[in-house]
């Protein structure tokens, strides 16, 4: 998988939390994921075309993710409900364009779809692409989340 | 036109998204908000709603924001409202595209309030 194609997203993760939401993202060590469990209660999945084809997906505990969308609304939220779920969409859906975007800038020309959002304890992920999937785990002062980026041949 | 006696018309299909510009709007002391979760939705409440500026995501389900844009310019009632597209959508290609539709301004996400309120401003003192 090109490196190349994965950099922008964490930039993108990092700079949309911070931008929209004012947290502070600390990313970790980059590991290749073999199954498809998610390692955390819910997450949004976007397929990406053009150049090159795949999917980005966004993991985030429970605690982590009601902090965020706290900071992002300035409203406490106790659990995982549909204005969550809602907004992981969305952060999935800015997180997305930003890295296009900056992919865009050195000649990368893709497209994304809409998210689909998934919740549960043991959800899986299912990435749109055979290739192998490069997972990144973020650490914030609300807890941890991951994104996952895959490209390769299309299911 | 003055804020205080201006309504806006706010599309998003996320809620989230929603939430955050009308918590800008409202900052900015605009009369009323009103809302719309697609294009064919916010086509709709344009015939009942006088509406002064619209802020509108580009992706969307059943009518993206650059049809939306089109149909309003297209419409000799609605052509003079002042449009922001509020989008991730930011490749040279798509802004090149919403400026031939004739979009008033164009708003990157993400964005900070500051920066849509300073584009409001703008459209609004252009309007």
């Amino acid at each position: 998988m090109d490196i190349a194609l994965i950099n922008p997203f964490l930039a993108a993760a990092k700079h949309v939390l911070k931008t929209m939401a004012g947290v502070d993202v600390r990313p970790g060590k980059p590991f290749l994921k073999k199954d498809d469990l998610a390692k955390g209660d819910v997450s949004a999945i976007i397929g990406i075309t053009g150049v090159a084809s795949g999917s980005m997906a966004l993991v985030f505990t429970e605690k982590c993710i009601l902090g965020i969308v706290s900071s992002l609304l300035g409203e406490s939220y106790p659990k995982i409900n549909d204005d969550v779920r809602d907004a992981v969409g969305e952060l999935t859906n800015m997180i997305c364009g930003d890295g296009r975007r900056r992919l865009a800038a050195d000649g990368f020309s893709l497209q994304a779809g809409v998210p689909t959002i998934v919740s549960g304890k043991d959800h899986s992920i299912r990435h749109f692409a055979d290739g192998p999937r490069l997972a990144v785990p973020f650490e914030t002062d609300h807890g941890a989340f991951m994104v996952e980026v895959a490209f390769g041949k299309p299911h | 036109m003055a804020y205080k006696d201006m309504v806006v018309l706010v599309v998003d299909d996320f809620s989230t998204m929603r939430r955050i510009v009308k918590s800008v709007l409202r900052d900015l002391q605009f009369k009323e908000i009103v809302e719309a979760e697609n294009g064919a939705e916010a086509l709709a409440m344009l015939k009942s709603v006088k509406v002064d500026l619209i802020v509108s995501d580009w992706n969307m389900p059943v009518m993206t924001g650059l049809e939306f844009l089109k149909k309003v310019r297209a419409d000799e009632q609605f052509k003079s409202i002042p449009f922001i597209m509020v989008t991730a959508e930011a490749q040279k290609d798509n802004i090149i595209e919403a400026v031939k539709a004739k979009v008033s301004n164009y708003v990157v996400k993400p964005f900070t309030p500051a920066s849509l309120a300073e584009k409001i401003a703008k459209v609004i003192s252009q309007s």
